[in-house]
C-alpha cells in the first residue's frame, strides 16, 4: 500500500450500543455474583500472574460488560485462587473464571 | 402564657422542631413562604432506604403541629435585637417578640440548566431527580418516554463542582440515583439503566445494601466517569459521552432518558435573613455553625439556632435529628441552663 505519510487511527471509543454483552449476560446467568463486582481491584492487586501477564479479573469483568474479548487476559490466569480470598464482596472468583473459560470454549 | 419561638421554614426540619417545641411547652410560630408545609420532601415520592412514602412522613409531622401557629405564604421582613429579645416582623403584618429563633430555611435544588453540557431545558428527555419524583407521584409528563430502552443517571450535577460555586458533596444524590434507577428498572424491566458517577458515596445505613441490590437484582450498570456532553440524534434520542475511567477509554451510548441528580445548594433567601439577623455565612454560602462537630445547630447570635439543610446538605433522618436537638438546645437556652 502506498505510504501517503499519514495513517487513519481506529477510534478507541467504547460504543455501548454496539457492544456485544452476550458473554457477560451468560456469565451472569451462571454466576450471578459477577454482577456485584464493584471494581475495587483487590483481585488484581493480589494476583500472582498480573505483574507478568496482564491478567486482571477486574478488567476481565469490566471488559465483558463493554463487549470486549478478554481471552488474552484469561489465558494468564493460573487458577491459584488467591483473588477469591480478598474479594470484599465474597465473589467466588476462581469459580467465576472457570465458568467464563467454559463460556469461551 | 407559653413562650413564643419563631421557626423560619416549614420543611421537615421546621415541622419536626415545632412539634418538639410544642411538646416542651412552648408556642412555636412556623413561618413558611410557600403555600404548603413539608418543603422538598412534600414533592418527593418515596424515601430511601425503606421506600416509605414521603407523604406519610409529612402527614405525621402535620399531625404533631396542629396546635402550632402556622403562617403560610409569609416571609420574614425584619429581625431586630431589642435587649434580650428579638422582634420578628412578618410580611402579613404580624410582629412577634421572642427570645429564641430557629432557622430551618433549607436548601435550593441546584438549577441543572446551569450545567449547559447536559442540555437540561434544551433536550426534552433530559430531566432532573425532582422531575422524576414528580412523575413518580403521578404527575403526567411527556418528557418521560413511555417505553425507554435505556435510561441514564448523572451523579453530582452542581455538587462537588467548584466552577458552579458549589464545592460540597450533596450527600443524598448517590443513594437517590440508586433508588431512582431501581424504581425505573421496576417500571421498565427491559430497559438498560446506567449510573454515571465520580465516586459512589453510599455512607448511610442500608445504602450499600441498596447498591448491591441495584447491581444484583436489577443489573444496573455503574460507569465511573462524569458525563461530559449530551447531544441529540436525528431520531430524537440522547447521545451521551463520558470517559469510562475504569477502562481508560472514552465511551458513548444512546439513551431515551437522562436524569440529572441536581444537588443541594444554599437557599439564596438566607443571605437577606443573615443580613437582618447578623448571622455568619460560611464559605459555601450556607449558614455558618458555631462549631461543625458539636454545635452544628448553634449560630453566632444568642438565641438563634439552626436545623436541617440551611447549614449544608443533609439527609432526612439527619435533618429530623437536628430539629430535635435544636428544639432541646432552645429549651435549655430559654431555661437559662
Amino acid at each position: 500500500m502506498m505510504d501517503f505519510g499519514f495513517k487513519l487511527s481506529k477510534s478507541a471509543t467504547l460504543d455501548l450500543d454496539r457492544a456485544d454483552t452476550g458473554r457477560y449476560e451468560r456469565l451472569c446467568a451462571l454466576e450471578p455474583d459477577a454482577r456485584i463486582c464493584m471494581n475495587c481491584g483487590s483481585c488484581s492487586a493480589t494476583c500472582t500472574a498480573a505483574p507478568f501477564s496482564g491478567m486482571s479479573l477486574r478488567k476481565v469483568i469490566l471488559g465483558l460488560q463493554r463487549g470486549q474479548d478478554v481471552r488474552p487476559m484469561l489465558q494468564g490466569c493460573m487458577l491459584c485462587g488467591k483473588c477469591s480470598m480478598v474479594c470484599p464482596r465474597g465473589i467466588n472468583t476462581r469459580h467465576l473464571i472457570l465458568t467464563l473459560c467454559r463460556i469461551y470454549d | 402564657m407559653k413562650e413564643n419561638v419563631v421557626v423560619i421554614g416549614g420543611g421537615v426540619a421546621g415541622m419536626e422542631a415545632a412539634r418538639q417545641l410544642l411538646l416542651l411547652g412552648y408556642n412555636p410560630i412556623l413561618v413558611e413562604q410557600q403555600d404548603h408545609l413539608g418543603g422538598h420532601v412534600a414533592q418527593w415520592n418515596r424515601l430511601f432506604p425503606d421506600m416509605a412514602p414521603a407523604g406519610d412522613l409529612v402527614r405525621r409531622l402535620w399531625d404533631g403541629i396542629t396546635d402550632a401557629n402556622i403562617f403560610l405564604e409569609t416571609r420574614v421582613t425584619s429581625v431586630n435585637r431589642l435587649k434580650d429579645d428579638y422582634l420578628v416582623m412578618l410580611s402579613n403584618g404580624v410582629s412577634i417578640s421572642c427570645r429564641a429563633i430557629l432557622i430551618a430555611s433549607g436548601f435550593k435544588l441546584f438549577d441543572a440548566a446551569r450545567k449547559e453540557e447536559y442540555g437540561y431545558g434544551v433536550y426534552d428527555h433530559v430531566v432532573t431527580n425532582a422531575d422524576l419524583e414528580s412523575w413518580f407521584n403521578g404527575n403526567e409528563s411527556d418528557r418521560i418516554p413511555s417505553a425507554p430502552r435505556s435510561v441514564g443517571f448523572v451523579h453530582c450535577v452542581g455538587s462537588r463542582d467548584l466552577k458552579a460555586g458549589n464545592s460540597q458533596c450533596s450527600k443524598v444524590c448517590c443513594i437517590t440515583a440508586v433508588k431512582q434507577a431501581i424504581e425505573m428498572k421496576e417500571r421498565f424491566p427491559e430497559a438498560r439503566v446506567y449510573c454515571f458517577y465520580m465516586d459512589l458515596r453510599l455512607f448511610g445505613k442500608k445504602y450499600e445494601d441498596f447498591y448491591i441490590r441495584a447491581q444484583q437484582e436489577f443489573g444496573i450498570q455503574f460507569i465511573r466517569g462524569r458525563v461530559s456532553e449530551v447531544g441529540e440524534t436525528l431520531d430524537g434520542r440522547l447521545q451521551v459521552k463520558a470517559e469510562d475511567t475504569l477502562s481508560g477509554k472514552p465511551l458513548k451510548v444512546q439513551l431515551d432518558l437522562l436524569v440529572l441528580m441536581a444537588g443541594m445548594s444554599c437557599n439564596p433567601d438566607v443571605a437577606e435573613l443573615a443580613r437582618m439577623a447578623r448571622l455568619d455565612i460560611d464559605s459555601d454560602g450556607f449558614l455558618r455553625s458555631l462549631d461543625n462537630t458539636a454545635g452544628i445547630d448553634v449560630s453566632n447570635r444568642p438565641g438563634i439556632f439552626y436545623a436541617g439543610a440551611c447549614t449544608g446538605a443533609k439527609t432526612v433522618p439527619e435533618t429530623l435529628g437536628e430539629a430535635r436537638s435544636a428544639a432541646l438546645d432552645i429549651h435549655r437556652y430559654l431555661q437559662g441552663r
